[in-house]
């Protein structure tokens, strides 16, 4: 049984900024133990010579040339925006700085 | 907000350690952003370069600039790195609205380059290896200016506008090991290796290096260690000090804040800390929390980079000279002293030098013009020297002045002339007649006129007081509008009153 606990589910609920009921975090507690139980089973089974991987396609270096596409416009670039002053977009004050 | 004590900065040394550590980004100069093919450019107009990709709309797909990858494994290797073998980018996970995407597209466990090294040299000339941890690439985020409250600060402001614009623009971070052992020079190892950076970065050509645009920013870590205690003191982190002599200020401001801290018995908090350039102090900003839990991940729409050895090489082979040998091998070949060599460093005439020098200009006439007269006017004007004239015609300017077409102040009006888009020297020269006479009979004309007014100065001369001469060739000098070689004049004015053939005008005939 794995060691996911409500309230880790919790905490990341809030990294994530999910509002999640009680409910829903118990039920989540259960559905991610599942999962974190399923990949130990496949970490049994992946011997050392098995590198970990985290894309499961076997592509590498795809690149784009340095080349000037068209951009969207500022009306395009603004028109999902809750608020905009000017050409810029409009956000609440914020309490604390990155 | 309470002012810091401050503790006197060479006690905070007797008492303490300063162990350091920086992390600087490097904006580079491609085409096009990291990710997407919106313009990379500074200065367009707010929100004109975005795209669903850079603004995270649904459906955006990043695609990876290949220059952007070139430039980052050219400035690992230009700071002694190896370039991994296989690297990746991962998401940092964070809510701001200076990122549309709610995360930054950066490296984690699988950095393009580590394990370098840079060797600084300071004032003194000791030498400083920097341990290089890391370079890593990630995209920049966008611009936030507050609104309202005190002046543009954080604090107060009633709301924030975004500007994208740079969001997505392609960043290398060049994170350090720590730094010990730089005592008392600490502040100076902080601006030296920034300043080192900035050369480096410059001399690849992968970034602009403007740190007043931002192309270079610099986050300061400082920690104290008591004397005589191998535990690490607790460090803060000064944010975005962005010029090369606030680097300094700040590592130093640290210094002695936290010693006067620790001093009195308080403990340091883990924390950001934002540097205000008009006080010269820092201020606390967010301390170290669950926030920082970025919840790292490989980023699933980007597949792993990993450049081939022969590419490696193929980059190596396209690295200049690195910028501290260079200065050494220029500064022996020109001769210049250290407070000229400096001078010319330090006001980012390198290049133009080199090039004036290559021209065929003497060395230290060409520091003279571009250190003096050129950088006096480009400052005058608001503008960079090397705005102004091309290396080609100072060199052209000083061939004119060696050759005796011109003096220095003729040179200067000339100079003005080429700036002002009259042509090249000569053609100044021409056009507005501004060679100097090497006709010594016009010259011999305007010296006899003037011995014969002054008969007090020629009986001096005579006399054998030839410092009485400096009138005559005044006023020779001022009748040849300076268009005359000073010291000829002084030689034709010693021959003239010499000779039998000047008469002191008869009294009573002067004009």
């Amino acid at each position: 049984m794995s060691e996911i606990t409500a309230e880790q589910v919790a905490h990341l609920a809030n990294l994530a900024r999910i509002d999640l009921s009680s409910a829903e975090i118990d039920r989540l507690t259960v559905e991610l133990g599942q999962i974190v139980d399923s990949v130990a089973r496949v970490a049994e089974v992946a011997t050392p010579d098995v590198p970990a991987t985290s894309h499961p396609m076997p592509l590498t270096n795809v690149f784009r040339d340095d080349v000037v596409v068209p951009s969207l416009t500022v009306d395009q670039a603004l028109s999902g925006a809750p608020d905009r002053a000017g050409d810029k977009f409009r956000v609440p004050a914020i309490l604390d700085e990155e | 907000m309470a002012k810091a004590e401050l503790m006197d900065y060479d006690k905070a040394l007797e008492l303490f350690e300063p162990v350091l550590g920086f992390e600087v980004h490097v904006e580079l100069n491609t085409k096009t952003k990291m990710f997407c093919g919106c313009a990379n450019e500074f200065g367009s107009g707010a929100n004109t370069n975005t795209c669903p990709t850079c603004l995270g709309l649904p459906g955006g797909l990043p695609q990876v600039n290949r220059q952007a990858i070139e430039s980052s494994i050219r400035l690992g290797l230009a700071l002694g790195c190896e370039i991994a073998e296989t690297s990746r980018f991962a998401r940092k996970n964070y809510f701001y609205p200076d990122t549309a995407k709610n995360f930054q597209t950066s490296q984690y466990d699988e950095p393009i380059a580590f394990n370098g090294q840079l060797t600084i040299e300071l004032e003194t000339g000791r030498l400083v290896t920097v341990d290089i941890e890391r370079a890593h690439m990630e995209d920049d985020a966008g611009k936030l200016t507050h609104m309202g409250g005190a002046a543009g600060r954080i604090q107060g402001a009633d709301y924030s506008l975004v500007d994208y614009n740079r969001g997505g623009v392609p960043l290398v971070e060049i994170v350090t090991q720590m730094i010990e052992g730089g005592e008392a020079d600490s502040p100076e190892i902080g601006k030296t290796y920034v300043a080192a950076i900035r050369e480096i970065v410059k001399a690849l050509g992968v970034s602009n290096a403007r740190m007043e645009e931002g192309n270079v920013r610099c986050d300061a870590n400082v920690s104290l260690r008591p004397r005589g205690s191998n535990i690490l003191g607790t460090r803060t982190e000064t944010k975005n000090v962005n010029s090369l002599r606030s680097v300094e200020r700040a590592v130093r401001y640290e210094i002695q804040r936290q010693a006067a801290l620790l001093h009195a018995g308080g403990t340091i908090t883990q924390e950001t800390r934002h540097w205000h350039e008009d006080t010269g102090t820092t201020s606390a900003g967010r301390p170290k929390s669950d926030a920082d839990d970025y919840r790292y991940f490989p980023e699933p729409d980007l597949v792993p980079v990993a450049p081939s050895r022969a590419w490696v090489e193929e980059l190596r082979a396209t690295l200049p000279e690195p910028p501290a040998a260079r200065r050494k091998r220029l500064q022996a070949d020109w001769g210049f002293v250290n407070l000229e060599f400096q001078d010319v460093v330090n006001s980012d005439l390198l290049d133009v030098l080199e090039a004036t020098i290559a021209a065929g200009a003497p060395a230290q006439a060409a520091r003279k013009w571009w250190t003096g007269e050129i950088a006096r006017l480009a400052n005058a004007a608001g503008v960079s020297a090397d705005s102004l004239v091309t290396p080609a015609q100072v060199a052209a300017l000083i061939e004119l002045i060696t050759d005796g077409t011109l003096t220095d102040r003729l040179a200067r009006q000339v100079l003005e002339g080429v700036i002002a888009g009259e042509g090249t020297p000569s053609e100044v020269v021409a056009s507005r007649g501004l060679a100097v006479v090497s006709d010594d009979g016009p010259l011999i004309a305007a010296i006899d006129e003037a011995l014969a007014s002054q008969p007090d100065v020629l009986a001096k001369i005579r006399d054998g007081k030839v410092q009485a001469a400096g009138a005559v060739i005044g006023a020779v000098m001022k009748a040849m509008r300076g268009q005359a070689d000073a010291a000829r004049v002084r030689e034709l004015v010693l021959e003239r009153a010499g000779s039998a053939a000047v008469e002191p005008a008869p009294s009573g005939s002067g004009e």
